[in-house]
């Protein structure tokens, strides 16, 4: 979780990810920040977010992302 | 039949009267059966295409809802499996299942690309053949090219592969498959609808709610004083201008790239109010295709607001696909190792960037001035991307964010920025666009957009009045809906006032629309014997 | 309690009721005022027709008349132009009315015959052939000139279906404010002045001039290819030639005396032989014309083209003759009712004649009709 919030943070380091909710709804993440996202989650946790999971309800908020991750990795 | 055709008003009436009064569990029957006839009375053959494209996809589609079942069967009966073996099956059923996606994405991509480009790559090969002296060129080919073809593939596309990824219900009847994808309202140039967001209200049962025609109805004369009072006015100077570029260049240039703005803008959302309005007079709702784009403050912002569906199409079908897909990734990491973490970061983003920015312009039109358009917007963004940060510091430095004259600056920045990168599509090749966009700043005289010679394009004083006029009341619309629906708004008020309101509009359409014979009658009784 | 809940229910609902009442009593207003706000529209958009190119004002010019005419003329210009229904009746007492139009194609001309049918029932129709050359749609202005006077019933709604140029829609001739709107921006005086009630512009149909331009020498007729005439002209003479035996009328065709579009002698052959096998009659007037005493130096206004009111007038009274001896036309210049209607005319007819002449004296040319003429 620390290290997806560095991610985070390093591309909008002004949002509160601990609270925010609607990352994707309030267009607060565009879609070259999404696609960093990925890039720096296979980096980092070595997991490949397939396309049909950029929904916004696993990009919305960090702990729904993280799920998302975490799910991904138990699959693996 | 086009939207704003006798013979449409004509369709709809008929259609909307029938819609409210057969058995409503027909509805979407004759809603189909509508669709077809209205593609039929355009041009018989294309009825075709279009059937095979439904009937080929919804085949896959079912396809791959079979592969899904199976699956479940499988896994069900064979309780015993192993993780290992399960996961191996698994992968078995899904590289089936993509196979099936990859080849109707093929098949139907490619007629797309047969009847759309075969043309355009003969004429490049031609222009080879030509100047390297290799013999005789090519002939062009002849073919039908089906009316709104561009949507209703990516329609059909965005469908199976969303059938592919489970986020989309598999559509078992293939009717109602078939009305998906032939829904007129959306056949001539979107938007762009996806099968989850359209088909629950799609194939509904409607009763007769006045409200929900009275809507529709306004929606839809909205939409034809769009067109018909508004852009199809400027069209006439928009084409004097662009037709003889020798004739007019410097100021003139950006008189037509700011006519060329406005012209396009309430062509084609008139055009796409009309669809949304014909489809919520039904009672049917639709994804909005435009959020006041011109209200933007730079580029990415106004491709978030202009066109969405075909924008959300390229990035969720396009743009992702490319960007995580594991060669991408495995790049993304070498590139990383090699090129270092600045560069190595930004190569799948630029990547995948240029390919949904070619492809986008080559959607737009089989031609060069479509492929240089897309890529011009795609390297404007990648500039303004890069200088994000300085952006931010000088933000930050001058306090200007938020300021209302900093927004004003930054959405007619935006609106010239946009408007310049369209002239690709205006003039009749690229080299010509570059050449008068150069003639537009090095013969620049402001006083020619204030002389008489602006009454010669086309265009009489009065015309120019009525555009005025009719660009102050978009604007004013759109002032007014930034909170909120402006139909709903009208609705609290009394019922004269809502009634005056549309009846004004029409007679706004009747009166100062740019339609019927010639447009100008006044030249009529002078006709000589 | 429960009562009083029911009353108060009751007297929401009768508020409702009462409430949807009034508002579609307000809608119904308002439509109907709306209805009346186009029409009155449409009425001013419209072209008046009252100066310069008068002749979109015939068509509807007819309805006005009060008297019966056993003597129609349907045709082009070479109708309207060149013969003068006054004169028949002031030399013979024979009432005729030319429902001609600018223009006018053998499926207009036919039509008008059919609409006049609707009204009376003549004894001569007089047709001129001229026209028979066209076998397809020409012009969308003429064809508005011709149709839209006319009355509703069938015959217009065949007739717009037979004219329509292929841009033209039916929706158009049905609601002309849609066709004419444009005008709103470019309105003329005479537009609110003729807003219900266009001035009288013709002489039972005739369009009068006095002024004299000499015959030019026209070019030389091309060679035509074929001389047959097409097979929708020639479909509607059957028509027109099938409609007056069903109703005892006597239907002869005329060739104009103008020099102007050429009349082809094989043409004129071909209308010979055509009314021959319907036993029609035919006179072409041009081989007549030093019999009728035509002086082309003096007897035409525009070179040829049309006949000027002396000339006119000499071809109506030859023809007069002709119809008095032929037919047994009654007199009806002893008839009180005809008597008090024609006066009226004779009297705008010199009134007119008067006029064209004064304009002539002061400007050297007439300025209230023709091409040039300035609407205000």
């Amino acid at each position: 979780m620390e290290e997806l919030l560095e991610i985070l943070k390093e591309l909008h380091p002004e949002v509160d990810y601990e609270t925010c909710t609607t990352l994707i709804d309030d267009k607060i993440l565009d879609s070259f920040d999404i696609v960093s996202i990925i890039s720096e989650v296979n980096e980092e946790y070595d997991v490949a977010i397939p396309a049909e999971e950029i929904v916004p309800e696993n990009f919305n908020s960090a702990q729904a992302l993280y799920a998302l991750i975490e799910r991904l990795m138990d699959e693996d | 039949m086009l939207f704003t055709s006798y013979s449409f008003i004509a369709f709809i009436i008929i259609l909307l009267v029938l819609y409210y009064l057969v058995p409503k569990k027909w509805q979407w029957s004759l809603l189909l059966i509508a669709s077809y006839v209205f593609y039929f009375l355009c041009d018989a053959r294309y009825l075709i295409y279009i059937s095979f494209t439904s009937i080929s996809t919804w085949g896959f589609g079912m396809l791959i809802e079979r592969q899904g079942k199976k699956q479940d069967d499988y896994l069900k009966e064979h309780k015993e499996l192993g993780r290992e073996e399960k996961k191996q099956y698994k992968a078995g059923i899904k590289s089936k299942k993509r196979h099936a996606m990859v080849l109707c994405l093929v098949i139907n991509l490619g007629i797309l690309a047969v009847l759309k480009y075969t043309n355009f790559v003969i004429h490049n090969i031609n222009g080879a053949i030509r100047s390297f002296g290799w013999g005789s060129p090519l002939t062009f080919v002849n073919f039908v090219v089906p009316m709104g073809i561009s949507f209703y593939t990516f329609k059909s596309m965005g469908y199976i592969i969303d059938v592919y990824r489970g986020t989309c219900k598999t559509e078992k009847n293939l009717f109602r498959y078939m009305l998906f994808v032939s829904f007129f309202p959306q056949l001539v140039q979107g938007p762009i609808s996806r099968y989850n967001d359209l088909s629950e209200s799609l194939f509904a049962q409607h009763a007769f709610e006045f409200k929900t025609l009275w809507f529709g109805i306004q929606r839809i004369l909205w939409g034809f004083f769009k067109k018909l009072v508004i852009a199809d006015r400027m069209l006439i100077a928009v084409n004097t201008l662009k037709d003889n570029p020798e004739q007019y260049g410097g100021a003139y240039v950006f008189a037509l790239m700011m006519f060329y703005a406005f012209q396009l803008y309430a062509d084609f959302t008139g055009g796409i109010d009309i669809a949304i309005g014909v489809s919520n007079a039904m009672g049917i709702s639709v994804a909005e295709n435009f959020e006041r784009p011109y209200f933007s403050k730079n580029i990415k912002e106004y491709w978030n607001r202009w066109h969405i569906t075909m924008g959300t199409w390229f990035t969720d079908y396009i743009f992702y696909p490319i960007t995580v897909c594991k060669p991408m990734l495995k790049l993304s990491k070498a590139s990383r190792k090699h090129l270092g973490e600045v560069i190595g970061k930004r190569v799948p983003v630029y990547l995948s960037a240029f390919v949904v920015w070619f492809t986008t312009g080559l959607w737009h039109g089989a031609s060069w001035n479509f492929i240089v358009w897309g890529l011009m917007n795609f390297v404007v963004i990648m500039i303004t991307q890069e200088l994000k940060p300085l952006y931010v510091r000088f933000h930050n430095r001058f306090h200007v964010d938020g300021k209302r004259w900093y927004d004003g600056f930054q959405v007619i920045r935006t609106i010239l920025l946009m408007s310049a990168i369209r002239m690709f599509d205006v003039y009749r090749d690229v080299p010509l666009t570059f050449q008068m966009m150069g003639n537009m700043v090095t013969h620049f005289h402001i006083s020619t957009l204030f002389s008489s010679s602006m009454l010669a394009l086309g265009l009489t004083g009065v015309d120019y009045i009525i555009l005025l006029a009719g660009l102050v009341i978009l604007f004013t619309f759109s002032m007014v809906q930034r909170s909120g629906s402006v139909r709903e708004k009208l609705w609290c008020k009394p019922v004269p006032v809502q009634y005056l309101a549309a009846f004004l509009l029409l007679l706004a359409i009747i009166l100062f629309g740019a339609y019927s014979i010639g447009y100008d009658s006044s030249q009529f009784i002078y006709n000589q014997f | 309690m429960k009562d009083m809940m029911k009353e108060t229910e009751e007297k929401v609902n009768i508020h409702k009721k009462s409430r949807r009442r009034l508002h579609a009593a307000v809608i119904s207003v308002l439509v109907v005022i709306s209805i009346l706000c186009l029409y009155l529209l449409q009425r001013l958009v419209m072209p008046k027709y009252a100066k310069g190119i008068v002749e979109g004002a015939f068509a509807a010019e007819y309805y006005k008349e009060t008297t019966d005419h056993d003597v129609i003329f349907i045709g082009d210009c070479e109708v309207y132009e060149n013969f003068s229904p006054i004169t028949l009746y002031e030399e013979y007492g024979i009432t005729s009315y030319i429902r001609g139009g600018p223009q006018q194609l053998i499926w207009h001309s036919y039509y008008q015959l059919e609409d006049t049918l609707r009204y009376e029932k003549p004894k001569v129709v007089v047709f001129n052939v001229l026209s028979l050359k066209y076998n397809e749609p020409q012009s969308e202005s003429y064809n508005r000139m011709n149709i839209d006077g006319l009355k509703w019933s069938k015959t217009k709604y065949d007739m717009i279906q037979a004219s329509m140029m292929e841009e033209e829609s039916f929706v158009e001739y049905l609601f002309p404010l849609l066709r004419y709107h444009s005008r709103i921006t470019d309105l003329k005086k005479s537009d609110f002045e003729y807003l219900f009630d266009t001035p009288h512009v013709s002489h039972n149909g005739y369009y009068m001039r006095v002024d004299v331009k000499p015959a030019a020498d026209f070019p030389d007729p091309p060679q035509l290819v074929s001389y047959d005439f097409g097979d929708t002209a020639m479909l509607y003479l059957d028509k027109m030639t099938k409609l007056c035996k069903e109703n005892g009328i006597e239907l002869i065709l005329i060739k104009a005396p103008v020099l102007y579009p050429y009349w082809y002698p094989e043409w004129d052959q071909n209308v010979k032989d055509y009314a021959e096998a319907n036993d029609l009659k035919y006179i072409n007037f041009i081989d007549l014309a030093d019999e009728i005493g035509i002086d082309y130096s003096q007897d035409t206004y525009d070179a040829g083209l049309h006949l000027n009111l002396s000339g006119a007038e000499k071809l109506s009274s030859y023809f007069g003759q002709y119809l008095k001896e032929e037919y047994d036309l009654e007199d009806h210049r002893t008839d009180p009712v005809y008597q008090e209607a024609y006066a009226e005319k004779i009297e705008f007819y010199e009134a007119m004649k008067q006029q064209q002449y004064d304009e002539l004296e002061q400007y050297g040319k007439i300025i209230s009709f023709g091409a040039e003429a300035i609407e205000d």
